[in-house]
């Protein structure tokens, strides 16, 4: 398992992540980041979902408990993962180790790191190449064409950041009725913060994405406790 | 974006995301056996990415009209099985041709 190894391993990821990447860029741009504070953004967080929330955050000069309850929420799967992948690492992972790789974990990263036997800090540092280059790089391309192409372009693909997250959630949901649910359910609750003048009015965006998720989410356990963690990415 | 408003939210939100990985990736290795606890953390990725893209997609172009457009397409395209790259593109292109036959004709 060796730096080489994982920066191969990686190279798919990589490839994913400059497309995905590329929305957001655009996305950044006409909410209103210039260029260089979309970068910014991709290089310090390199989460796509809560990325998106946070420039949405950004965007309404939104308050800044606001917007570390809205990334703590959003980003709470990585800590499960973290959890998972520590089951998985071997005694090259010291604590400095840690500190450095923890920065890498995303689902696709998780995804591959945990379907290994056993790895070390050279794999995982190797794994996050390509990932961390590709997610940079697409935000520098979408935000700069969204600075250059004409409104009605940048309008068309600043959308595309919104179906990569139905093409992640609606096959899910065809395979599991209970994960139907839920994102049904927190869709509902969602046009409800939207349409109801008074919720719409007190009710900021990132906190009414914290409120419907966890509110579903909840409603999922209570009817279903059973479901096993899914730990596959 | 202004920067004065910008650097603090930036600072914020890079910093929760780095603690919500490191904390557990450093300190805690055991498993999560709770069932309740293991369920919550399985659902809420869908139940956050549901919340942010609906109603917010309709929004997220010139007209609700191209939105939909778009959000029909990826809404079909998602449900055929397509891959995250097609459905952007279709979801796009779909958004795109509202756009241009709204700009077109109206």
């Amino acid at each position: 398992m060796t730096f080489r190894r994982g920066v191969t391993d990686g190279f798919a990821i990589g490839i994913g992540y400059l497309s995905v990447s590329f929305s957001f860029g655009i996305m950044a741009v006409t909410s209103g980041l210039s260029w260089w504070q979309a970068v910014l953004v991709s290089l310090t967080n390199l989460t796509s979902a809560g990325q998106v929330a946070g420039v949405g955050i950004m965007s309404a000069s939104g308050g800044l408990i606001e917007m570390a309850i809205a990334q703590f929420i959003i980003n709470l799967r990585y800590s499960l993962m973290a959890i998972s992948l520590s089951q998985k690492t071997d005694e090259s992972m010291t604590v400095p180790a840690r500190l450095f790789d923890s920065f890498f974990i995303t689902d696709e990263i998780f995804g591959v790191a945990v379907s290994k036997k056993s790895f070390g800090f050279k794999y995982m540092t190797g794994l996050a190449v390509y990932p961390v280059l590709g997610w940079t790089l697409g935000t520098l391309l979408g935000a700069v064409l969204g600075n250059i192409l004409p409104p009605i372009v940048t309008n068309s693909l600043s959308i595309g950041i919104y179906g990569m997250f139905v093409a992640i959630v609606l096959p899910v949901c065809r395979k599991s009725k209970i994960v139907a649910g839920v994102s049904a359910l927190s869709v509902m609750l969602s046009v409800v913060f939207r349409y109801v003048p008074f919720l719409h009015e007190n009710v900021s965006s990132g906190f009414a994405i914290i409120i419907c998720a966890v509110i579903a989410a909840v409603a999922g356990v209570i009817i279903t406790p059973d479901r096993r963690a899914r730990t596959d990415g | 974006m202004d920067n004065s408003i910008f650097f603090p939210l930036l600072l914020v939100s890079a910093l929760t995301t780095y603690l919500v990985r490191v904390i557990p990736f450093t300190v805690f290795r055991k498993k999560i056996t709770n069932r309740r606890v293991s369920a919550f953390f399985y659902y809420i990725p869908y139940t956050v990415l549901s919340a942010m893209t609906f109603p917010a997609m309709l929004y997220s172009t010139d007209s609700v009209a191209s939105a939909a457009a778009g959000a029909a397409a990826a809404i079909f395209l998602a449900y055929k099985g397509k891959n995250l790259l097609i459905v952007a593109i279709g979801t796009c292109a779909a958004a795109f041709a509202v756009s241009l036959i709204r700009m077109l004709v109206l």
